[in-house]
């Protein structure tokens, strides 16, 4: 029995290593002084010209504050629409009877079925219409980051699921003692499906933290890049200075790898399963 | 405060969103059939009805072939591993060891790191003289042109993809895990079965379910795949390495050709569309019942 676990310790071992191990070697290049040749055979994971001046470097030439406060933005507006308005729409189609509710039930389930990639050009014009682009001002520009991804199918049905599990007694007490259904939804059952709300806020904050597409479609001035658009612009920048690159990656990594050991329970305890995505 | 009749409430509960899905999901759905019709090649501003000519042109164009069988080398390349390969380090982890959480952490890691700053990192040790060369050489074959050989580029983006997934699907095996019955292996031990029957007899069968969402999940972001391809080969070299949505992007953004970007942009609406509703009807019904 002992003999197997050490097996299982050999593999798993292996495994993470192989995951964290293109960050180490990033890392260990960000750290490496002009006199250390990046490209030396054997590699060396351990800087023998250790410095920091690659991070300083890149920190003065690239507006790492500035990227970062703008995915704050976008990615702290992205939650917040989100959980409203999947909250708002889910209610009503996990609790109330109404006309129409089926055909509203199977249309927003249909945009399961389409994927962004596919409408991402006419998402585009249609931004370009409602002039949400960051040349008419910086409102315009993050609304335009912003407004596509306010709310999904997913999470509409995420928060549907968690009305549908609360007991109808507690909204029937609360009509009794006078709510009426907006003081129902806002003071009683809201409090009562926090954890899904705590779900969709994380999985969203991560997707729209990480998300390169349609940025790098919409954005035109430098001073609205996200973090992912500027890290993917230091490659131009400092077109084959991997010292700079690499620490530029790494530090860009830094924001969300605080969220992730702050929250990881959310991620690793496999009790998300309603916020699998397709 | 002032009242709402309750008739009017689950339509006033549900305007906002049912506006932004129509204003950015229904209408760009059924923009991208209508631009498919037009051609913007001559005059941007004037786009001139061609028809079916745009998919004329497209089942004409060699590129876009070449482009759909990079897609299905993604799928293929991509899936097998990422259905299998998380399931198995699921049952290692589910032993109840010492350090599941580190583990899970580590192997979780790629998951959440932007994929910019992850085809960074693997461009940096796919590098012509770069760390993974160093090995190849090692074992004394020439160095590869990991990134740069028509070969192996699509492998090496395959690879990041799977990289990066590995973590995702992992927990959501172990959830379904958790909801095997223990009693199952301890009958199992009374036979005296050994581990690897255990689990083909009691644990594969059990979570069939979970395996057949992550086959169609998974699919469905291989075919949607492009940081990744944008930021380590644009494509290249000689489209060795471009998948149907690096194509879109490149007809519709950088050639401004958006009536053969929305016909290519059909193309992957209709193959992603099968995946899906093989994935809703077949196995997250309970999930969508009204």
């Amino acid at each position: 029995m002992k003999f197997k676990n050490l097996w299982i310790h050999i593999i798993l071992i292996t495994i993470s290593l192989l995951s964290i191990f293109p960050f180490i070697w990033l890392i260990s290049t960000s750290l490496k002084g002009n006199a250390e040749n990046i490209f030396a055979y054997p590699p060396q994971i351990i800087p023998t010209d250790f410095t920091w001046s690659n991070y300083t470097g890149v920190w003065n030439k690239v507006n790492f504050i500035g990227y970062f406060i703008n995915s704050m933005i976008v990615a702290g507006v992205t939650v917040i629409l989100n959980l409203i308005l999947s909250a708002m729409a889910g209610y009503p189609l996990a609790r109330m009877e109404f006309k129409g509710k089926k055909i509203t039930f199977f249309a927003i389930l249909a945009t399961i079925m389409i994927p962004f990639q596919a409408i991402m050009l006419p998402v585009y014009l249609i931004t370009l219409k409602l002039h949400l682009t960051d040349n008419i001002n910086n409102f315009a520009g993050f609304m335009g980051l912003i407004l596509p991804f306010a709310v999904n199918a997913f999470g509409i049905f995420l928060m549907r699921q968690a009305f549908l599990g609360i007991p109808k007694e507690m909204e029937e007490a609360a009509i009794v003692d006078g709510c009426n259904v907006f003081q129902i939804f806002w003071k009683v059952l809201l409090p009562m499906v926090k954890p899904s709300l705590a779900v969709l806020a994380i999985f969203t904050f991560i997707g729209s933290w990480g998300e390169f597409l349609w940025p790098s479609i919409v954005l035109t001035k430098e001073a609205m890049y996200t973090l992912p658009v500027g890290v993917n612009n230091l490659q131009g920048m400092f077109s084959s200075n991997w010292r700079f690159i690499a620490a530029g990656s790494i530090l860009s990594t830094i924001p969300i790898l605080i969220f992730f050991l702050a929250m990881q329970k959310y991620f690793i305890s496999g009790e998300n399963d309603g916020a699998v995505k397709g | 405060m002032f009242k709402f009749h309750s008739k009017y409430a689950p339509y006033l509960f549900l305007l906002p969103a049912v506006i932004l899905l129509v204003v950015f999901f229904f209408i760009p759905f059924f923009q991208t059939f209508g631009l498919s019709f037009l051609d913007y090649s001559s005059n941007i501003y004037k786009p001139e009805f061609i028809g079916l000519k745009n998919y004329l042109n497209m089942f004409h164009n060699p590129i876009f072939y070449k482009v759909l069988w990079n897609t299905f080398l993604y799928l293929i390349g991509a899936v097998p591993i990422l259905v299998i390969f998380p399931l198995f380090l699921a049952i290692l982890i589910n032993q109840k060891l010492r350090g599941v959480t580190l583990y899970k952490i580590l192997i979780y890691l790629p998951v959440i790191v932007s994929i910019v700053v992850a085809a960074i990192a693997f461009k940096w040790l796919y590098a012509e003289q770069g760390i993974l060369n160093y090995f190849v050489n090692l074992c004394g074959f020439e160095s590869i042109g990991w990134l740069t050989d028509p070969k192996y580029s699509i492998w090496s983006v395959i690879i990041v993809t799977i990289w990066k997934g590995i973590g995702y699907y992992m927990i959501i095996y172990l959830a379904a895990l958790m909801s095997v019955p223990q009693e199952l292996y301890e009958a199992c031990d009374i036979d005296g079965a050994n581990f690897i029957t255990k689990h083909l007899t009691v644990t594969i069968p059990h979570i069939m379910p979970t395996i057949a969402l992550v086959s169609t999940i998974s699919a469905i972001s291989a075919m949607k795949v492009f940081a990744e391809i944008y930021v380590m080969t644009k494509g290249g070299p000689l489209n060795s390495s471009k998948t149907i949505v690096y194509y879109i992007y490149e007809r519709a953004f950088e050639n401004l050709d958006l009536g053969f970007a929305s016909a290519m942009a059909v193309v992957l609406l209709i193959i992603v569309m099968i995946f899906s509703l093989i994935n809703i009807f077949c196995f997250e019904r309970k999930k969508y019942e009204i």
